[in-house]
């Protein structure tokens, strides 16, 4: 199979030098190349956290006691809540959760010592805003620890029976790729996706679309150069930014957010490079289907959108239904997400990669 | 390869949509001739370009350009033509060594760079060769798209109206550089809205609502319509004018300043109609030739009432 005669391959190169010299003139485009990584990056690498800590928590105490004063103390240390203020009734508090002030609202009843040493269990009620369940999650599925942790403290001589005793067994987590649960650790290298998605789609869609806005498509028509050679041509000055693009991610991901890097390098260009010509193709598709750069963006976002929420960049792929991984399934973004936090979280080779899911 | 004829298309028929864009158009240029394409802005003149040279399948219809079949030898059409497009089609941010350069690559030059060089110097243009396209005007990037299409030196070119915006000093020097090539036995097919073009070409074909309605040389298509045409010299000539237009036995009357030409296809009733309209005033009537310009706006008006009726 010969995609090129001689001069067929001389009419491809052309093609490349006259797409760098425009790409070397177009500073928006240049800037846009070298700025998007940059700038996303230390934006989302550092504003994204799916385990806020520290919310705004306000308490109602309806009973002073030793032991509700070491719940509240020892909640005060825990590094979720931050004790911002005490409130009269219930009342107020869920006016407070309406507007938004606090996250919490920490209710220890009346009698609620009293209660505990009869042995009634009586419960400490909390009210979360969880319109946001990735704000709250954590927090709350922190509480049995503290009050576990404040039973056992003081509880102790003849009271020591209120506390029951523990399992016979206990599980022993080993956070494995990730044990200290950093979310950059997974979402640096998801953003080199995102970013790479982002800019090869748009500008080979953009890139062609262009020649038809300007009218030089025309002109490129009436020369003896076949499709596919302005097309190839068109592919490559992208695929070289590309893997520029994913350099500079990596450089970042080492030096400004000290990800591990497990797997081999060569692996990961690979991997990028294959990635990277999935988004060209779907960059010409849409260029072959949009009239005006206008709506070649339009369809860019019609295309990036699913890539964002369905790939498993944003929320867990698995906790989609079945459905939605299907088309989570189709996108480019979603295998190039398992196979680059692969090789950099796990190490992972590409016998590992060929069945990873 | 070494027939007489450049383009010899027959009945070609395009469609887009409802609308026959193209409609049993038949044309034929000679080698070395100057063959200049009228008709109104959206008559199928492009779509007939764009056909003959390749870039267009015909829906039905036939022919061949410099002798390569125009359905199934448009790769070595493409090698052989220069075409320049309406719009201007080269790329403005890059210089124009370089938009000479790729045309050169384009068409795999082996002396590309003297090729680049030689049309730079015949431009004039050597010392702005390493300037921006987009920083031309409108006739300097005229000159560089001909050059361009000249680059490969093709036998015959397809001009788009090349002069559209163009000023007519550089049009002038346009239409030289065209005969000269002419000469030089370079076929030309100029497609133009400029009526002083068109007498400048060897032939010229007129084309309406995708029909083409004469063909011939400039005298030869005058005579065809069979109209005379009279001048009516004076002042205050539109009320005359519009009265005219209301008379019967004249078919047309175009106002230029202090001149009146008007036209009808029976020249016994014309004379009649004009002596008497003018008679008692100062205006002085002599009959004239009639004129290309004429013809055309006669054309036009006449087979619109025609081309309607079709549709």
């Amino acid at each position: 199979m010969t995609l090129f005669s001689k001069p067929g391959f001389s009419r491809w190169w052309s093609m490349v030098v006259k797409e760098f010299l425009q790409l070397k003139r177009d500073r928006l485009t240049f800037g846009m190349i070298v700025g998007i990584p940059i700038m996303q990056l230390t934006l989302f690498g550092f504003a994204i956290n799916s385990d806020p800590k520290h919310m705004p928590t306000a308490l109602i105490v309806n009973d002073h006691s030793e032991i509700t004063r070491t719940i509240i103390s020892t909640l005060k240390n825990s590094d979720y809540f931050e004790i911002v203020g005490e409130l009269p009734d219930e009342e107020a508090g869920r006016r407070a959760l309406a507007q938004g002030d606090i996250q919490f609202v920490i209710n220890i009843p009346v009698d609620f010592t009293k209660n505990m040493l009869r042995g009634e269990r009586p419960a400490v009620l909390i009210e979360a805003d969880a319109t946001d369940p990735t704000a709250t999650g954590m927090a709350l599925s922190s509480l049995n620890q503290v009050f576990e942790y404040v039973a056992r403290k003081d509880l102790t001589g003849p009271l020591a029976q209120l506390v029951p005793a523990p399992p016979p067994f206990e599980a022993r987590v080993q956070r494995m790729y990730n044990p200290e649960g950093n979310t950059h650790f997974n979402v640096v290298p998801g953003l080199m996706g995102v970013i790479l998605t982002m800019t090869m789609v748009l500008m080979t869609g953009l890139a062609i679309t262009r020649e038809r806005e300007r009218g030089t498509m025309e002109n490129l028509l009436a020369m003896p150069l076949r499709p596919f050679e302005v097309m190839a041509g068109k592919i490559l000055p992208y695929i070289v930014i590309g893997l520029i693009q994913a350099t500079l991610i990596l450089i970042a991901a080492r030096l400004l957010f000290n990800i591990p890097f497990f797997g081999s390098i060569f692996s990961l260009y690979f991997a990028t490079y294959i990635f990277i010509a999935a988004n060209l193709m779907v960059g010409i598709t849409i260029s072959s289907l949009a009239r005006n750069q206008l709506q070649a963006m339009q369809m860019t976002f019609f295309f990036f959108l699913p890539n964002i929420l369905l790939s498993g960049f944003m929320f867990p792929f698995r906790g989609m239904p079945y459905w939605a991984q299907i088309i989570g399934n189709i996108l480019p973004l979603t295998h190039f997400h398992r196979v680059v936090r692969g090789i950099i979280l796990k190490g992972n080779e590409f016998g590992d990669l060929w069945q990873s899911r | 390869m070494t027939g007489e004829l450049a383009i010899d298309v027959r009945d070609l028929v395009k469609t887009f949509g409802h609308k026959r864009v193209v409609n049993q158009v038949s044309l034929q240029v000679k080698r070395g001739e100057i063959f200049g394409f009228l008709g109104p802005n959206g008559s199928g003149k492009t779509t007939t370009i764009r056909m003959m040279c390749g870039l267009l399948t015909p829906d039905s219809g036939s022919g061949t350009c410099l002798g390569y079949d125009i359905l199934k030898e448009s790769a070595k059409i493409k090698r052989h033509v220069g075409y320049m497009t309406q719009k201007f089609s080269y790329w403005e941010d890059l210089t124009m060594r370089e938009n000479l350069d790729f045309v050169a690559r384009m068409y795999n030059m082996d002396n590309r760079r003297e090729a680049v060089d030689e049309a730079l110097e015949g431009l004039g243009l050597t010392e702005r060769a390493n300037q921006l396209v987009g920083a031309l005007s409108g006739g300097w990037k005229q000159r560089l798209a001909l050059a361009a299409c000249m680059l490969h030196k093709p036998e015959l070119l397809l001009l788009d109206e090349p002069t559209a915006g163009v000023d007519p000093s550089a049009r002038r020097d346009f239409w030289e550089e065209l005969h000269q090539l002419a000469r030089k036995g370079i076929s030309v097919l100029v497609s133009t809205h400029y009526m002083d073009e068109a007498e400048r070409c060897h032939k010229l074909a007129y084309i309406f609502n995708g029909n083409l309605l004469v063909q011939g040389t400039s005298s030869e298509v005058i005579a065809s319509q069979h109209i005379g045409t009279w001048a009516i010299h004076g002042e205050h000539l539109a009320e005359l004018s519009e009265q005219l237009q209301r008379t019967p036995g004249i078919e047309q009357t175009v106002l230029f300043g202090t001149v009146l030409h008007v036209s009808g296809s029976n020249p016994v009733l014309l004379e009649k109609q004009l002596r008497q309209a003018i008679a008692g005033t100062s205006l002085k009537l002599e009959p004239m030739e009639t004129g290309l310009e004429d013809v055309f706006i006669y054309l036009m008006k006449h087979t619109q009432v025609n081309g309607d009726k079709a549709v």
